[in-house]
């Protein structure tokens, strides 16, 4: 075969990154690259004109996904990813607007602006890596430790319950809330298409292994060793009822589609109430004629 | 700079009978402002329930956030998202703003926030008067950047400097504040609002270059670059890291001078056409009182006193507190005995006229605590030394 036959040696989501980027600081073995790639696939596959689609992430290591990522990409600051995101949406209701972080990031100096954007039912989707720790500033507790995973600021081990976040999620409202892990690639694609094509908040966690950090500090391998750990101990449950689904240390992982409803998303129910509400005199905003 | 004359959708034009609050909010509809992201707190939260009753018939949002963080945060990203977008705050939700103040000006996102100022510290006295972030407003966010702080002295200069930030805000994709107090924000007081077509407002400074070429922040001659929205299909990046001018990380000294010196540059250069004050017989003034906000208003009956009294009073009233009129303060402190400054704090503004008067004419300041506005015969003591 001639050089010249040879299909061109280029990466399928090629288009969807910035190369001039390129290589990231993304450590070997890490997750977030996984959880990018099926982000890139999901949008392949979706309708969606990539023109209008905007990224938002915050601070730490899944923070830099927005800087990696050919759409209108927004770097924000630690934990305000959503807030971000929630006036970029309403300033421009045409934008699909995508919040891609850590769980760090959004459940825990974040927490405030999920749960209350959860609750309005704001027309966002919400990508949370959770890798268990804060992993930018050297493998920190978090509030998604597992009890007993031992950490730099957990030196003796984690005693403070974690948070259990597709029940926090599905909570607080969100209309979608799946969780997979890295392993799982085409199901998170496929949560990630299913919730883009959809109007109203939702949630899609992504258990990614930190190998550097968290899987150093407890032992638990390299990353082979934690991909082979989520393939032994996941379980799909889908619309599983979310308060039975906790992460307890090296334990089970239920994964799959816990929560897929529909409800009017913020803007809807604004122009909705104040139509109603005022009449004529209202003037909608947003919505094409 | 492309100026057009306002929407009309958002201009009461009229004589009205409003308080500082809700003239600034009727500022910011007749300036374009139609995003509006907000968190209750006294003596400002006004401003937010009056553009919350006026929103739905002009066309526009109207959203209470979580907190103050997200009120800053969300007004970021509608400023990407191609509206012109404000909040309005007191002490305790200005000091939560701050982070994002940075991130603010980091992006170059012009936004605008009203400081309706209380006595601080903390939580400090929620219903009355202070003016005690002159220096928070400047300096509040970590790292070198400037910022331009407006500041009004009577309901109808809340409308009109309303206006005023939007444009400047707009000129120079700055953070622009209007530094109101608890005095202001709570006087009612007539504001006349002209008819739309005299009232002129800056719109933003698109870029209507080639596609491939664009550099979201590349300066332009006047030093402030070009702007883009999301959603045009420019799949732009922007950070509050240190960027390049195509907005990407670089993390090193060089790239950081050249960041951090492009975002203090942009006000500094530009500071003669950004600053704007009033000056009242400074001419010959063996005396000269600078002052800003309510103590302007409270200072004129000392300065009366004093004229009577046979001592020559002039007065300095700061329109734009940031940037600073060195030059002006320079200028005076070569002529002048001495300078007179009363603010409902212990000396902020003083410092600053001191800093500019090189020693050439001493600042005496009327130092006051807040809670209450100075009592003029402090003033015109102050005055009477300073005559000696």
């Amino acid at each position: 075969m001639s050089t010249q036959e040879r299909p061109e040696e280029r990466n399928p989501i090629e288009d969807l990154l910035r190369m001039d980027r390129i290589p990231h600081i993304w450590c070997p073995g890490c997750g977030i690259g996984t959880v990018v790639s099926s982000f890139a696939d999901a949008l392949h596959k979706s309708e969606l004109d990539l023109n209008k689609v905007a990224i938002v992430s915050g601070i730490g290591c899944t923070g830099r996904v927005a800087g990696y990522v050919k759409l209108d990409s927004f770097h924000s600051t630690h934990g305000r990813a959503i807030p971000f995101a929630t006036g970029l949406k309403l300033a421009n209701p045409e934008l699909k607007v995508v919040v891609f972080s850590g769980d760090g990031d959004i459940a825990g100096i974040g927490g405030n602006h999920f749960i209350h954007a959860a609750r309005r039912n704001m027309d966002l989707t919400i990508i949370c890596v959770n890798n268990f720790n804060y992993a930018m500033t050297g493998g920190q507790v978090a509030a998604t430790t597992p009890i007993m995973a031992n950490l730099s600021t957990a030196p003796f081990g984690n005693f403070e319950y974690p948070f259990n976040l597709a029940y926090l999620a599905d909570a607080c409202g969100a209309t979608y809330v799946a969780r997979w892990t890295s392993l799982h690639l085409r199901r998170v694609t496929k949560s990630i298409q299913e919730a883009l094509g959809k109007k109203g908040f939702s949630f899609i966690e992504v258990i990614t292994p930190c190998v550097t950090l968290y899987a150093r500090r407890n032992r638990l391998g390299d990353g082979l060793n934690l991909l082979k750990y989520y393939y032994d101990n996941s379980e799909i449950r889908h619309g599983a009822d979310t308060r039975t689904v906790p992460i307890d240390f090296q334990g089970k992982i239920i994964v799959g589609k816990f929560v897929d409803r529909e409800k009017p998303v913020w803007l809807e129910c604004m122009n909705t109430h104040l139509q109603k509400t005022l009449g004529e005199k209202y003037r909608p905003y947003g919505e094409k004629p | 700079m492309k100026t057009v004359k306002a929407d009309p959708k958002g201009v009461l034009t009229g004589a009205h009978y409003l308080d500082g609050d809700f003239a600034i909010a009727e500022g910011a509809l007749a300036a374009g402002c139609r995003f509006f992201a907000g968190y209750p707190i006294t003596p400002s939260t006004e401003t937010a329930e009056r553009f919350a009753e006026r929103i739905p018939f002009v066309g526009g949002i109207f959203i209470q956030m979580e907190d103050e963080i997200a009120s800053i945060t969300a007004l970021i990203g509608a400023a990407w998202g191609g509206q012109k977008a404000m909040t309005v705050t007191s002490g305790p939700g200005f000091s939560l703003m701050m982070e994002n103040i940075g991130l603010a000006a980091m992006m170059e996102a012009p936004l605008v926030i009203a400081n309706v100022q209380r006595g601080g510290p903390s939580t400090g006295l929620p219903t009355l008067v202070g003016q005690g972030d002159m220096m928070q407003v400047k300096f509040g966010s970590h790292g070198d950047y400037e910022i331009i702080a407006l500041c009004p002295d009577s309901p109808q200069e809340c409308f009109d400097l309303t206006i005023k930030a939007f444009n400047l805000s707009e000129t120079y994709r700055v953070p622009t504040f209007i530094m109101t107090d608890e005095c202001v924000g709570h006087m009612h007081e007539k504001v006349v609002i002209p008819p739309a077509d005299q009232i002129d407002v800056v719109e933003r400074k698109w870029y209507n270059g080639p596609r491939e070429k664009y550099l979201p922040y590349k300066p332009d001659k006047d030093l402030v670059p070009f702007m883009i929205k999301a959603g045009d299909g420019y799949r732009f990046h922007t950070t509050g890291l240190t960027h390049d001018e195509r907005g990407y990380p670089v993390i090193n000294a060089e790239a950081q001078d050249w960041n951090v010196r492009h975002l203090v540059d942009k006000i500094q250069k530009n500071a003669d056409k950004i600053i704007d004050y009033r000056e009242d017989e400074t001419e010959g003034a063996d005396v000269v009182v600078v002052s800003f906000g309510i103590t302007s208003r409270v200072a004129v009956k000392a300065v009366q006193q004093a004229r009577r009294a046979g001592i020559k009073v002039g007065t300095l009233r700061l329109v734009t507190v940031w940037p600073f009129p060195e030059k002006r303060i320079r200028e005076l402190a070569g002529k002048a005995k001495a300078f007179v400054i009363p603010e409902l704090n212990l000396g902020q503004i003083r410092r600053e006229v001191e800093r500019c008067a090189f020693g050439r004419a001493p600042a005496i300041g009327v130092p006051h605590c807040g809670g209450w506005v100075h009592d003029p015969d402090d003033i015109l003591k102050a005055i009477k030394e300073a005559a000696r």
